[in-house]
Parts: structure tokens; sequence; C-alpha cells
């Protein structure tokens, strides 16, 4: 199945988005060997050089490192794959605190909200 | 040189009516690109320029340093708007005419995607449906390997999930080297194996670019983009 994107953002960081998630939730594990961009190109359904950026992308963060014939491999180093994880959570939780506040929620309603509904 | 495709202060007049008018281009190998404009702002007409099937009336264009004509026919796959072959053949029959015409043109890889599609090399074109024959039509020009390919209206006639099969065709089989020019109206489903964009009107470009770099800049879609462009 194609990947979905939203309009109102580049398309490569979408993808690396999308691939980060892949990773910390173990769809590519650590120290395994990532699909080829064409292969990803085509599994995302997006232009291979859209890909290839996206993959730079991923470089330049150090979640995934090129080698030079044998392809790109998802790092091991767990530092690492922990910051990625709570950058996305950050990211997350501060998308859910911007959206309630429009309802009038403060902070703290809206913690209280996200245990209550958990119990 | 950097450019695949280049033209200058190119016109066509139908019978002293405009399709092109001073149109100025560059197309840069290795990319995708979208020629997106209305209704009857000269896509097919620059495409079937470049395809050498019509002369301009002004003005130079250039494919890989060639005007238009035999020898960039041996290495431009060009896929028409409409079809042009003959419904009495067999689609084996099709695929040795391609071989003996086109030296760029690669049998098995046809063959392959043929049969990832499930046509049967031995049907006739008038058993097939619209959207099958539209398949092998785009099978049989992206089977060339060849450094520029004209795509007109690739995905006009055909349902959803055709489309993404056709999409999927064009990323899996193009390589680096080449350059691939899809002229559409149908944005939203093209925007995402795009590079670059270029938006014609009454036969001139108004606008061109990267699609993420109006994504990143104006935050929005090259199809809102379009909408606001080409407002009614």
């Amino acid at each position: 199945m194609a990947w979905k994107f939203v309009s109102d953002r580049p398309i490569y960081l979408q993808i690396a988005e999308h691939i980060k998630i892949d990773i910390i939730t173990g769809v590519y594990p650590p120290g395994e060997r990532m699909p080829s961009v064409r292969e990803l190109a085509a599994i995302a359904a997006v232009n291979p050089n859209t890909m290839q950026r996206a993959m730079s992308e991923l470089e330049q963060s150090g979640l995934v490192s090129a080698m030079r014939t044998t392809g790109r491999f998802v790092t091991e180093d767990k530092e690492i794959l922990e910051k990625t994880k709570q950058a996305l959570a950050h990211e997350l939780a501060q998308e859910y605190l911007r959206t309630i506040s429009r309802l009038g929620y403060t902070p703290e309603e809206a913690a209280e909200l996200v245990l209550k509904i958990n119990q | 040189m950097n450019n695949i495709l280049e033209c200058y202060n190119l016109s066509k007049f139908y019978s002293g009516v405009p399709a092109l008018t001073n149109l100025t281009l560059s197309i840069p190998k290795g990319k995708i690109i979208g020629l997106l404009g209305p209704n009857g702002s000269g896509k097919t007409t620059f495409i079937k320029i470049a395809a050498g099937l019509l002369t301009p009336t002004t003005g130079s264009i250039t494919i890989d340093g060639n005007a238009p004509g035999v020898e960039t026919k041996s290495y431009v796959s060009y896929l028409p708007e409409r079809t042009y072959l003959s419904s009495w053949m067999k689609v084996s029959d099709i695929i040795a005419m391609f071989s003996d015409f086109y030296p760029d043109f690669d049998v098995p890889r046809a063959n392959d995607m043929l049969k990832r599609l499930g046509v049967s090399t031995n049907a006739k074109l008038k058993t097939l449906s619209k959207g099958t024959k539209e398949k092998v039509q785009l099978v049989l020009v992206m089977a060339r390997r060849a450094q520029l390919y004209l795509l007109d209206e690739p995905i006009g006639g055909v349902d959803p999930a055709t489309r993404e099969y056709i999409l999927n065709t064009i990323i899996t089989n193009y390589n680096e080297n080449s350059t691939i020019i899809i002229s559409t109206h149908l944005i939203t489903d093209i925007e995402k194996v795009l590079d670059e964009f270029l938006f014609i009107n009454k036969g001139q470009v108004v606008m061109s670019g990267s699609v993420d770099s109006v994504r990143e800049e104006k935050g929005m879609s090259i199809d809102e983009l379009f909408r606001e462009v080409f407002k009614c």
C-alpha cells in the first residue's frame, strides 16, 4: 500500500518520519540492512530521488549509516534510537497539547484526561 | 551537458491559432518532471514536437543536442495520448514489432512486466479492456532503455488501482540517468513521483520548480498551487 502524505510539508521529510517510526517499532531492527532506495521508493510509491533525500536525512541523524558497497544499515547505537523515540514522543505530545488547548484545556487537565482514558 | 532537452522561443501555430508561444525551457537529466496545465494549454503539442511528430513553426528544440528526428527517436520513448496499435495484433506481435524497431527495447523486461500484469502475450489487443490496453502500451514504452520518456496522460482513463500500478511501473523502471516527462491534469495522483513541475498555460511556462521546495516555501502541495494559479 502506498504511503499517505499531507500537503503542507515536504514529502522527503514525511518519508523520513515514516521510516523513523518503522525503525523505532522494529520493522527495520537495529543492525539490520535497509532495503535499497529503489525498493523503498517502490514500497512507498514515491520518486526514487525523493527517497534518496529522505535517506540522507536519516543518515545525518545517525539513524542509518551507509556502507560503501553493501547498502545502508540501521544503527545499533541504543542512545540514538532512544533519542529518536523521545523526539517523536515529544512531537506527538506537543501536537496533542496544541489541539486540546484550543478546546480550553490546561496542560494539567490534558494530562489528567490521558490518565483517565487509560483507566 | 546536464540537460536532456532544451527549447528556445518555441512556437507552434495551427493555421494561425497559437498552441505554443515562445516557449523556452530546459529539462535536466535524471529527473521525473510533471508537465501540468489546464486543457488546451499546449501540453500535447509540446510533447508531440519533442517526439518528432510535429514540427515547430518557429524556434528551436534539441534533445541531447539533436533536433527531433530519426536520431532522437532512437533514445526517446513516447507514449501517445491515444492508442495507435492495431487491434487485430497479438501482444506478442507487438513485442516483436517493438524489438524490431527499437534497438533499446528490452524483450525479457517487457515480458516480465506483462506477466506481473497477468496479460497473456497470446491475447489479441481487441480482447483487452481499455485499462489493460493502456497498461500494455505503457509496458511497451517503459521497456525501452531510453534517455527520455515522454508520457502524455498516462493515467488519464484508468481506475485508481490501475493508476497506482502505472505509477509504480514508472518509478521502478526508470534509471537515474534517464528523464521522464509526464503530462497530466491529475496532479494529486502524480505529485509524489515528481521531482519537478512545469506549469504551462496558453503555450507558455508560467511557473516551475521542485515539488518539495513549493511545500517547504509555501506550505502547499502542487495540486493546491495549481488551483491557485489557474483559478477560473
